[in-house]
This record gives structure tokens, C-alpha cells and sequence, in this order.
């Protein structure tokens, strides 16, 4: 353990891989010190670093433990950790087109029925809300957001529903999420956007970082369908709000 | 043009580099071989780059034809049943393959996985960087999914050479597959020490419901000492995660960038092909090593690697008949070729 209160936990995960802990919830301020981290050593990485991932609580460094050496890289964190309280880099804000029609957003209603809210009501407060990306995870492309309201934190689903369509918009256990690849999901699917986070063919791939803040603006199954033609030609339809 | 032509393909043979780095932090699996070590041994012995494109071999086994040129190969595949048109090879063997000649790869008694890599360049798109095939997430390879018969493999710069096939002299790859060792971590604190002492004592069993995401492992469940559910964080290839159950499941090529149960510990990356290569209903047990230990070990694998490895005359290979009938059923999909 290390003597300065709140440095973060450094955990081995093998030879190759560090996992620096600044807390075990979900919490914003726990997220803001692990971007923070992030940033700083995205800005300057020691020469052996092969990726950074940030999570909710925790940035996983995989590392080449024959170029760069444990204890190197351990005192590299705790000094960046030591100096960077705060989030650095620009964030990016995001607006996304959703769609919450029925066709799309195919568990509104139950939703609805298990929050105790009208259906409509769902949909008003979840594109009221703006949402933070805390990490990617699970899947390709699917992003872990906070800032779902309170009213509708419906627990996760006992067991999965059939797999939900691309680029779904879902909610769950007090967390929203993007998920671009269809899978079968304990989540609850309530819209769905027609720009896609995640495209291998695009190039960049994926334009949504950690850390980055999302707004989902409602349109109507037409509107979807048009923009949706355009984004599967690599067109983006997100639109980017000026940087914070 | 050079290429190989896919004649039979079992499950699970696919497409693999080093592996797709660099975007595990948008939630995508790195995939690339499940024995690290013995696909870059392949590509050393074919003089490739080692994290070049080869063929990852299951158990359900490969027949390959070269068509267009010669090609030549370096076939990693120990415990496997090898053979050139019919005539047994050794499990580890360079070879030029002729147009029209057929090299057949098929399950043994020992070993999981086996690897063929080309002189010149398996000549596969890459996607996101890398021409590794996750097949649940339909990426890399050919479409993102495994090889079937009928796939062709053009091959870039081919080289031949009029050499017999020789045997690969690959000792490295004689690994004892029972004793895997660990570096303890990063949630080894959600475990009393008895627990810990009990995952480190095993024998643990491999399922045979593994797969390129992950092995499974029987044994005496394991008691969490503060609970069973974590907030998602990072996992390394070869974590060790615990779920409510208490059976350990190890994390290998295909598994997810983040995961949510605690973590006792980590293969270290010199034994994960060791772990992978262990069929299943084999007994395995774990032994604690020190970060400083794995990155000796590490090194020693390297310095392994440097030189290509060396080659000898192939001595006669026996057969037992079942497999020479088994490969006459193989070779009917190559229209009856030798």
C-alpha cells in the first residue's frame, strides 16, 4: 500500500498488464481520476505501453514487460496519478438521433410498466438526460453511459431477451448503453440510433471516446430510416456540439 | 498466382496474426492465436514476421491444396496426425507443397491447436489492423468466420524449394501441460487464503465445453470471501475469473475486453499455450510464480525465437489404419488426387 492517501491501487494482472484502482464503484468523480490518468499517459506514452483501457473504476495498461519494466511503469502512474485530479483533455459532446417508436424502441412498454411511468414519460426523461460514456466493454462498440434519471433505473432482466437489433439504445440497472452489435441482452431496448459508434470499414472506426458526453435527440421512423441510409454509407449523422 | 485451397476445414480452424491491438478500449476482442508461442514458432520457420497471418488448426483438422505454384510451408502441429498425399509426416515439418499435392492435418492423442504458416504471405485483408478472426463478432479472417472447404488462401511472394520435407527440431514446444503457472491478481483479496491455497492445490479438470473464448475448469468450488459480483474492469488473455458457481474459467484469444467477476490470477504469457493446448478431461494444476519470474520466462521464450529452428531428415512416421482410413475419406473431397 502506499502511504499517500488516495493514490490509486496498483494490481498485477500477469506479467503484461497493470491495473490501476481508483475506487470500486461506479461514480463520476472515480471515472474523472481514471480518464485523467488515461489522458496523461495517451499524451506521452512510455515506450513498451500497447493499450490503455479505461473502465468505470479502474485503466488496465498492457504493457510489454521486456521494453518497459513493471516497476517503471508503476512509478510512472503514481507520479501522473499523484498530479492529475482532474480530467485534461477536451471532451467531446455528442448528439445522437433515436428513434423510440415502437418498431425501435421495442421494450419502451415494459419499461413504462416496470418504472410506473406513462411510455411517453420514459422517452421524454431519457433523451432529457445527458450521459457521460464511462467505458466501452462487452462487445464491439458497446458503450457503458451514466446520467440515466433516477426514475428510470429498472433493474436488468433476469434472463436475456432475443438479441436486440444493431445500434440499439438500451437501458438497465441504472446505466444506459449504445450497443452496435446485435446480441442477446438482459437490458431493455427503448430506442435505437442510426449513427453507428462502431463501423470496421470507417475510417475512424469509432468517433465516441470515454469520457465523452452524449445527447439523444428524438426522431420519427422516417427520419430514421433516411439517416440510416445515409450512415451506412459512412456519412456521419452524430453531430458534434462545440468542445467542453 | 500461388494459393492454398481449403478441402476440408473442421470447427474452429480459422485465420490468425499477433493478434488485433489497440482497440480493446472500444470493446474489441484482441482474438490471435490460442498458443502464442507455437504460431510464432511457425512463422519463424517459414522466415515470416512472428506475428504474421498463419492457419490456426483445431481438432477438427485442415486439408490444404496448393494450386497455381508451390508453396512453401512450416506446419507446427505437435500431437497431430500429419500427412504429404497419403504419406505420414512428423507433427512439426517444413515442406514445399506442389500444385495439386495435398497436406492433410488431423487430431491425435495430444494437443489442441496447431499452426501453418507459408514462406511469403497468407495475402488476407485486414480489418482494424489486424487479420485476426473473432468469429463472434464476424471480424478478420475470411468474413469473420472459420475456414470451410472450398475457401481460397492466395499466397504473396511464395517461395519453393526442392528439399524432402524435413522435421522441425522445436524442444521449446515440449512443455509439461500439467503445471501452469500464475501471477496471483488482481482480485486474489476476494478470496480467504485457504481459497487461495485450494485454486493454488487443484487438480482442476478442463471441460470439454472450452472453446477460443474460454476454458472451463472442474474441480471443488472455490468460496468468495466478499461476494461474487465486481464493477467491471479490464482482462488480461489467461485471467482467471471466479464466477457465483465457484469454478474457475480462464480467459484466453477470444474473450471480452472487460469482464465483471473477481479474478484469482493470471496465466503468465509463456504458459497460456501450455493451458491451450490441454485437451479436455486432462487434469491441471496452477503454481504461484513472482511478476519476475514470468518476465525471465518471457525472455527465455524470445531468445527461443531468434533463430529459425533447426531442421532434420524426416525418419518414417507409422500410422495406425484407423487414420490412414480416415484420410482416404479426407482425400475423396480432393477428387481422389494420390
Amino acid at each position: 500500500m502506499s502511504g499517500r492517501s488516495g493514490d490509486p491501487r496498483l494490481l498485477d494482472a500477469g506479467e503484461a498488464a497493470l491495473v490501476v484502482e481508483f475506487g470500486t464503484t461506479v461514480d463520476p468523480a472515480v471515472s474523472d481520476r481514471v480518464l485523467a490518468l488515461d489522458d496523461a499517459l495517451g499524451a506521452d506514452p512510455p515506450e513498451g505501453l500497447r493499450e490503455r483501457v479505461p473502465t468505470y473504476r479502474s485503466l488496465m495498461l498492457h504493457y510489454d514487460p521486456l521494453v518497459l519494466d513493471r516497476a517503471t511503469l508503476a512509478a510512472r502512474v503514481l507520479s501522473l496519478a499523484g498530479g492529475a485530479t482532474g480530467r485534461t483533455a477536451a471532451r467531446s459532446r455528442w448528439i445522437l438521433p433515436c428513434c423510440y417508436e415502437a418498431r425501435h424502441g421495442e421494450d419502451v412498454a415494459e419499461v413504462a410498466e416496470r418504472a410506473g411511468l406513462s411510455p411517453d414519460a420514459v422517452v421524454t426523461m431519457h433523451a432529457a438526460a445527458t450521459y457521460r460514456v464511462y467505458m466501452y466493454g462487452f462487445a464491439p462498440g458497446f458503450a457503458y453511459l451514466g446520467g440515466l434519471p433516477g426514475a428510470l433505473a429498472v433493474p436488468r432482466r433476469a434472463s436475456p431477451r432475443p438479441p436486440h437489433p444493431a445500434n440499439a439504445i438500451m437501458i438497465g440497472g441504472g446505466l444506459a448503453a449504445v450497443a452496435t452489435v446485435p446480441m442477446p441482452t438482459g437490458w431493455y431496448v427503448i430506442g435505437a440510433t442510426p449513427a453507428r459508434l462502431y463501423a470496421p470499414e470507417r475510417d475512424p472506426s469509432f468517433f465516441v471516446g470515454a469520457g465523452d458526453s452524449i445527447r439523444f435527440d428524438q426522431i420519427d421512423a422516417a427520419t430514421f430510416a433516411a439517416l440510416a441510409q445515409r450512415a451506412s454509407s459512412g456519412e456521419p449523422v452524430a453531430r458534434r456540439e462545440d468542445e467542453c | 498466382m500461388a494459393a492454398l485451397v481449403i478441402e476440408a476445414a473442421g470447427p474452429g480452424v480459422t485465420i490468425q496474426d499477433g493478434g488485433r491491438h489497440g482497440f480493446l478500449r472500444y470493446g474489441i476482442t484482441a482474438a490471435g492465436p490460442m498458443d502464442p508461442l507455437m504460431h510464432a514458432t511457425a512463422n519463424r520457420a517459414a522466415g515470416g514476421a512472428l506475428d504474421a497471418t498463419a492457419v490456426e488448426i483445431s481438432t477438427g483438422g485442415l486439408a490444404v491444396t496448393a494450386d497455381g505454384d508451390a508453396v512453401a510451408v512450416a506446419l507446427v502441429a505437435p500431437g497431430f496426425r500429419v500427412a504429404l498425399d497419403g504419406s505420414a509426416l512428423p507433427g512439426s515439418v517444413a515442406l514445399t507443397l506442389e500444385p495439386g499435392q495435398t497436406l492433410a492435418v488431423r487430431a491425435g492423442d495430444t494437443g489442441s491447436w496447431g499452426y501453418l504458416a507459408v514462406s511469403g504471405r497468407l495475402d488476407v485483408a485486414p480489418v482494424l489492423g489486424s487479420t485476426a478472426t473473432h468469429t463472434r463478432s464476424a471480424l478478420g479472417g475470411l468474413d469473420g468466420r472459420g475456414l470451410a472447404a472450398g475457401d481460397r488462401l492466395p499466397v504473396t511472394g511464395a517461395a519453393a524449394s526442392a528439399a524432402a520435407p524435413e522435421r522441425l527440431v522445436v524442444p521449446w514446444l515440449d512443455r509439461d501441460p500439467a503445471a501452469i503457472r500464475v501471477v496471483l491478481g488482481p482480485q486474489d483479496d476476494y478470496f480467504a487464503a485457504d481459497q487461495v491455497a485450494a485454486f493454488l492445490a487443484g487438480p482442476w479438470t478442463v471441460s470439454p465445453r472450452g472453446d477460443r473464448m474460454a476454458c472451463f475448469l472442474d474441480g471443488t468450488a472455490l468460496r468468495h470471501a466478499k461476494g461474487h459480483d465486481i464493477v467491471s474492469d479490464g482482462v488480461a488473455m489467461g485471467a482467471i475469473q471466479v464466477p457465483g458457481n465457484g469454478l474457475p474459467i480462464v480467459l484466453m484469444a477470444d474473450r471480452q475486453s472487460t469482464g465483471g467477476y473477481p479474478k484469482i490470477a493470471n496465466v503468465i504469457g509463456p504458459d497460456l499455450g501450455r493451458l491451450a493446448q490441454v485437451r479436455g478431461g486432462a487434469q491441471v494444476t496452477f503454481r504461484q510464480v513472482s511478476i519476475a519470474e514470468a518476465v525471465t520466462a518471457r525472455r527465455a521464450e524470445r531468445d527461443d525465437l531468434r533463430e529459425a529452428p533447426a531442421r532434420e531428415p524426416v525418419v518414417r512416421v507409422d500410422f495406425a489404419s484407423d487414420f490412414l482410413l480416415g484420410l482416404n475419406l479426407v482425400g475423396g473431397v480432393t477428387d481422389g488426387r494420390g
